[in-house]
């Protein structure tokens, strides 16, 4: 289990500097989308509610992870379309 | 094959942040972000043992609906409270799938109680914080901040009991402890941010968003899950990186802004008095809408530095009505942004946008810093603090170090403001007792339209 552990934290300080890197490189200007385009991939804890939504039967743990799917919906759709309702009014001269 | 597609999406994701770093390419970028979540949660639905799409579907298309009203309605100016409220939805998914896979029986040993345990203690003072941030950003209570007697005790407590708390339910995993650790994280969570004041809120806002994203990953590593884990980290260091430029916009540090204490958020508060004879009598020179639409009308190019001022008054539009005249006479007109101008980093950019301004005429602080001295007229439309000059030669003051937009070296300097109240900081600003200033009294919105009535020909009242 603590080998699966170093295999999981592995990816994420990796990840972490992925993203430290990248995200240096995003123009002041963009920074409010880039929080609304954030707010809608971290809505990819989706994917963890699905999981514990819906694998076997719906006991409490099922219901939690129920409620989990509806609000991380929210923030996949509206992040997702706040970002581009805002991308859209960019234009150059 | 599912962790194929698991890995295609994390890719998505980083390309999604990295279309962002140009204008001209952001909208891929978004596009790239819809591919990867749709890639994810296809490769989810394959996932062996996981049978009750019926309720996953009804629950799924519920928030998809709620979230795509919110987001075709909210105006631009609104945008800070969006984003809040989007962020304590993380968080409290977060919250809801570390106690499901509580009840799912997913603590057999040390290392996977302490994610559970985590997983909640991350995702609920997200919720609760986003959710006090929604509400300060809104309106809805003050901007002030609220300072409890004790306040640093009751945090030092709240934290000392999540740890008696994990170590309770490390050594005997109950719900008990977990619920408990929820609520205390939570109300730790609501205070920590009940304790800042309004003009910290672009710090704040950052440092949620990243919270939300190690929300994300704490979830990760509670299922197991890499892409949870890559997404949740890319997320958590983007909200780091803003928080770093927006503490560094402010010359502070994240800590100094998450002790709270500091500011008032006072952009909104009411006029005293009259603030003409005040000024008058404190030797500043006002002047009149005539008269600054004759001074701009002289010069050879203007640069426009809008802060939360313009963005409450809503004068974004009058104001680019005002640049298409001016340019109408020959004169080059472009804007100039602090990167803590307004509630939200890149609020500014999203609302000159929204009116139309084109991004190429809109500069970063560090760009058009070098150009002022050569600018003749700068139109500073409800600013403050990041014109400054205190920040740069008065070494007592609570703004010195702060980088600030250096107007007061262009030829003219054109302040429109309702007071001469001070910003959130507090402090004077000398630019307005400067020999080459003018201040105009008045909203922002109502001073640019009669400006550009002016610039019309029609009579003017100031």
């Amino acid at each position: 289990m603590m080998e699966s552990f170093f295999a999981h934290f592995t990816v994420f300080v990796l990840a972490c500097f992925v993203g430290w890197q990248v995200v240096w490189k995003v123009t002041p200007a963009l920074h409010t989308p880039l929080m609304s385009v954030t707010n809608a991939i971290s809505g990819i804890i989706l994917v963890g509610a699905m999981l514990a939504a819906g694998t076997g039967v719906l006991d409490l743990g099922g219901w939690l992870g129920l409620a989990a799917v509806f609000l991380a919906a929210i923030n996949v759709v509206g992040g997702f379309w706040v970002t581009h309702r805002m991308l859209k009014l960019f234009r150059r001269r | 094959m599912i962790r194929l597609a698991y890995l295609a999406a994390a890719v998505c994701f980083i390309l999604s942040l990295k279309g962002l770093s140009t204008p001209a390419t952001a909208k891929r970028g978004n596009l790239y972000g819809i591919v990867g979540m749709m890639l994810a949660i296809a490769a989810t639905l394959a996932v062996p043992g996981l049978s009750a799409y019926g309720r996953i579907a009804v629950a799924a298309l519920a928030g998809g609906a709620i979230g795509a009203l919110l987001a075709s309605r909210v105006p631009m100016t609104a945008m800070p409270e969006m984003v809040a409220l989007l962020h304590s939805f993380v968080g409290a998914a977060a919250t809801l799938v570390g106690l499901s896979a509580h009840y799912h029986g997913i603590h057999p040993e040390v290392v996977t109680r302490i994610e559970v345990f985590l997983g909640v203690v991350i995702g609920a003072p997200t919720l609760t914080g986003s959710l006090i941030a929604f509400a300060k950003l809104k309106g809805t209570i003050g901007g002030k901040p609220l300072l409890l007697p004790g306040r640093h005790a009751l945090n030092i407590a709240g934290l000392a009991a999540l740890v008696a708390l994990g170590v309770w339910y490390v050594r005997e995993p109950a719900a008990l402890p977990l619920w408990l650790a929820a609520i205390v994280a939570g109300l730790v969570g609501a205070h920590v941010i009940l304790a800042i004041g309004g003009a910290d809120m672009p710090v704040i806002v950052s440092v949620l968003n990243s919270a939300s994203g190690w929300a994300a990953a704490a979830t990760g590593f509670v299922l197991g899950n890499d892409l949870l884990i890559i997404t949740g980290a890319l997320v958590g260091a983007s909200g780091a990186i803003l928080s770093t430029i927006m503490s560094r916009g402010m010359n502070r540090s994240i800590g100094s802004v998450l002790v709270g204490g500091f500011g008032e958020g006072d952009a909104g508060g009411p006029v005293e008095g009259s603030p003409l004879a005040e000024a008058v009598a404190r030797g500043v020179n006002v002047g009149d809408v005539e008269t600054a639409v004759e001074i701009m009308r002289g010069a050879r190019s203007v640069v426009i530095v809008p802060g939360y001022g313009m963005a409450v008054a809503q004068a974004q539009h009058p104001t680019w009505q005002l640049v298409q005249r001016l340019e109408a006479e020959g004169v080059r007109v472009r804007f100039a942004i602090h990167p803590v101008a307004g509630r939200l980093p890149g609020h500014m950019n999203v609302l000159l946008a929204e009116a139309d301004v084109p991004y190429d005429q809109v500069f970063e602080m560090d760009d058009i810093n070098p150009d002022l001295p050569e600018t003749d007229v700068v139109l500073v439309l409800g600013a403050n603090d990041i014109v400054n000059p205190d920040a740069l030669d008065k070494p007592g003051s609570p703004i010195y170090g702060m980088p600030i937009l250096e107007v007061f070296r262009a030829g003219t300097v054109i302040v429109v403001k309702r007071s001469l109240s001070p910003g959130f900081s507090g402090v004077d600003n000398p630019l307005y007792y400067r020999d080459n200033t003018m201040m105009v009294f008045g909203d922002a919105r109502a001073v640019v339209e009669a400006m550009v009535k002016e610039l019309k020909g029609a009579p003017a009242h100031a």
